[in-house]
């Protein structure tokens, strides 16, 4: 085991991946010369060359559409986006082409490329860089959905990512890149589509991904000193496909769960869980599904009210002890 | 006719061989009676959906492809049946397709818009206007990756010129040196739109002196001959220089937009069409190879008889080809078991 930052995780998986397997290149904006905007991709140049990291203008739709014509012919690309914000101008080509070619061809041209970049909030970006862009892509057919937690799941999601024959959106954390963790040695892949358990307890379940598994686990101490509650963690990891079996399951135990999120509240990836929940383990359940999300307004700038909008661990602990009847 | 380098005005290029002619000439026919049974097929009710088509064009498609190599990519907007056929898919199949049926290309999930054949590297039908551009220079980028001599071959309509896909696309392919050909097959009209309208510049082709190194030409789409040659002079810069060329090609539809639209009215007269009319692609051809003695009119009347007992086998094809089960509903959503949907969520079929 090694401790290394999430952004180390992932410039290993890239390396690992690139060192495996010819067919794959990346590209996006800055990630040659400049190492990429958050150093996700420090060194690949020098290792690599120009043609396997690619230095592209800043036209989102054009570069994410290059890769989607590359994985066409063979080629597995991994698109960089500076963040997720950004990729709203290539929605065209991750939605209407990569999502769509496998299934309109067919089932002849399958597209391997996985889109990668930051998403979510960071520190007082205001409206345009501050947006959760998960429910987004996981509504959509045709695409799978990461968002890693931890390095080690940051690892081995990426490598499964890039080794996946269809499209991938793998959603990073702009404020998790310097998280530390413990990452095994050797060769390390998580599958796409599992769950996994980050904190055991028999109390409530809650439910997480990305930034807000760290908010959930923190939320989770703090219940377990001040409240003797435990609290279960369930890091949902990828987001389509979804692991509602890890979620149903740990319900069945706990009987109660809160399902957080960062993003905003209407349609989004907490409203499929608990959707999820009330059909799988409606007779289960001791209240009512508790939701925590981002405010539903735009970003604002001032950190006294931005602090106020991102969900942080008071709200987590509040919704678990109104499952729990405890306010 | 101009170009940005040098005057290239579309002179036919003589020696082309008599099979080459006559390939040229099949494509074109074979283009022309298929469209004609599509849009019976389509008022009989048995083609649904949006259904754009080619007649009045044949000559870009067939003097396009028919300059390149089998082991070349061509992709292309959603007026893609012709493309289809001259790059080597069978009508049974495109017909299929257009049916819904399994036997269609693409197992009846895409329709007129969705057209693929992976064994002839034709790689669709794209519905989004102007999204299959950078797909094409990823086709290139993927070219000069692997170190071969393929060429990709783009097509696409006027109104692609005025959106940001062309430009992004335009600008990586000249600053990486990709061999990809952009054609754009200009009809004047966007939908119902006269490109005047809402292109700051008429002469489309003028577009890419932007990009260094991009070629820009234009050329005669009514005239086949001069379509093969700016394409098999662009074609050859590609495979040997690694450079775009991008060809505007002016031509002409004859019917409306699409199946649901007139072929005049609004944005042109009824004279305009039958003038263009006049200068009939297959027609001009024709006129061509019987004065040179390629052929006689006997035997272009025996070709086109055998393409509509064709085209007719097609229909026919197509008609008793069974419509997909639900069994093709998740088929092709993803290449691996995952399904998608929660399960237990379509209980209620």
């Amino acid at each position: 085991m090694a401790l290394i930052t999430y952004r180390d995780a992932l410039n290993r998986a890239l390396r690992e991946e690139m060192e495996r397997d010819d067919s794959v290149f990346l590209l996006g904006e800055e990630v040659g010369e400049y190492d990429g905007a958050y150093k996700v991709s420090k060194g690949l140049l020098d290792q690599f060359g120009e043609w396997r990291v690619r230095d592209t203008p800043i036209a989102e739709n054009g570069f994410a559409g290059l890769g989607v014509g590359a994985a066409m012919v063979g080629l597995r690309p991994v698109v960089e986006f500076m963040t997720w914000n950004f990729a709203l101008l290539a929605y065209d080509a991750i939605v209407n082409s990569a999502a769509k070619m496998y299934h309109m061809s067919g089932g002849q041209y399958n597209v391997p490329i996985v889109f990668r970049g930051p998403g979510g909030s960071a520190l007082q970006l205001a409206a345009q860089h501050s947006q959760v862009p998960d429910p987004w892509y996981a509504n959509i057919p045709g695409l799978k959905v990461c968002a890693p937690a931890t390095p080690a799941d940051a690892l081995g999601l990426l490598k499964s990512a890039i080794r996946d024959d269809d499209p991938v959106v793998f959603i990073e954390g702009e404020l998790l890149y310097n998280v530390k963790g413990e990452v095994p040695d050797g060769e390390h892949l998580v599958p796409i589509g599992v769950a996994e358990v980050k904190r055991a307890g028999a109390d409530v379940t809650i439910v997480a991904h990305g930034k807000m598994v760290h908010v959930a686990l923190q939320a989770a101490d703090h219940l377990a000193k001040e409240l003797e509650v435990e609290a279960e963690v369930v890091d949902l990891r990828s987001l389509r496909p979804l692991d509602t079996a890890s979620v149903v399951e740990s319900v069945h135990r706990t009987h109660r769960a809160v399902v957080v999120e960062e993003g905003w509240p209407i349609s989004g990836i907490g409203a499929q869980v608990v959707d999820d929940i009330q059909r799988e383990a409606f007779d289960s359940l001791d209240a009512p599904v508790a939701r925590v999300s981002g405010l539903d307004v735009p970003m604002h700038y001032a950190r006294s009210l931005e602090k106020l909008i991102v969900p942080g661990p008071q709200p987590v602990i509040e919704a678990v002890k109104h499952v729990c009847y405890l306010d | 006719m101009a170009s940005t380098e040098e005057t290239v005005i579309g002179e036919a290029p003589g020696g082309l061989p008599k099979e080459k002619l006559l390939e040229l000439l099949r494509a074109m026919l074979l283009s022309r009676r298929f469209e004609e049974k599509t849009a019976e097929s389509y008022q009989m009710g048995k083609i649904g959906g949006f259904c754009h088509l080619y007649i009045g064009q044949e000559a870009v498609a067939a003097g396009a492809i028919g300059a390149l190599r089998e082991d070349d990519y061509v992709i292309t907007a959603y007026r893609d049946h012709a493309q289809a056929l001259v790059r080597g898919m069978s009508p049974n199949s495109v017909m299929a397709e257009l049916y819904g049926r399994i036997d269609g290309c693409s197992r009846g999930a895409g329709g007129s818009m969705h057209m693929f054949d992976k064994s002839v590297n034709f790689m669709g039908g794209h519905g989004i206007v102007g999204t299959h551009l950078p797909i094409a220079t990823g086709v290139g980028y993927a070219i000069r990756y692997r170190q071969t001599d393929q060429v990709c071959l783009c097509f696409f309509g006027d109104s692609v010129v005025n959106g940001g896909p062309f430009h992004e696309a335009f600008n990586m392919t000249a600053k990486w040196e990709l061999p990809v050909i952009y054609i754009v097959e200009n009809n004047s009209y966007g939908m119902g739109t006269d490109i005047d309208r809402v292109a700051a510049v008429d002469q489309l082709f003028t577009r890419a002196c932007a990009y260094e190194g991009k070629r820009a030409e234009q050329v005669d789409g009514q005239d086949v001959l001069a379509v093969y040659a700016a394409v098999e002079r662009a074609a050859e810069r590609a495979r040997t220089e690694k450079r775009p060329t991008f060809i505007e090609a002016q031509t002409y539809r004859y019917l409306g937009h699409s199946m649901s639209d007139p072929a005049h009215g609004v944005y042109r007269t009824r004279e305009e069409v039958a003038e263009e009319r006049e200068r009939d692609p297959i027609n001009t051809f024709v006129d061509q190879l019987t004065a040179a003695g390629v052929l006689t009119d006997d035997d272009v009347e025996a070709m086109d008889r055998e393409i509509i007992a064709e085209v007719e086998a097609a229909a026919e094809f197509a008609e008793a080809s069974p419509v997909p089960g639900p069994e093709e509903i998740y088929a092709h959503v993803y290449s691996d078991e995952y399904r998608g949907g929660p399960d237990g969520r379509d209980a209620w079929r």
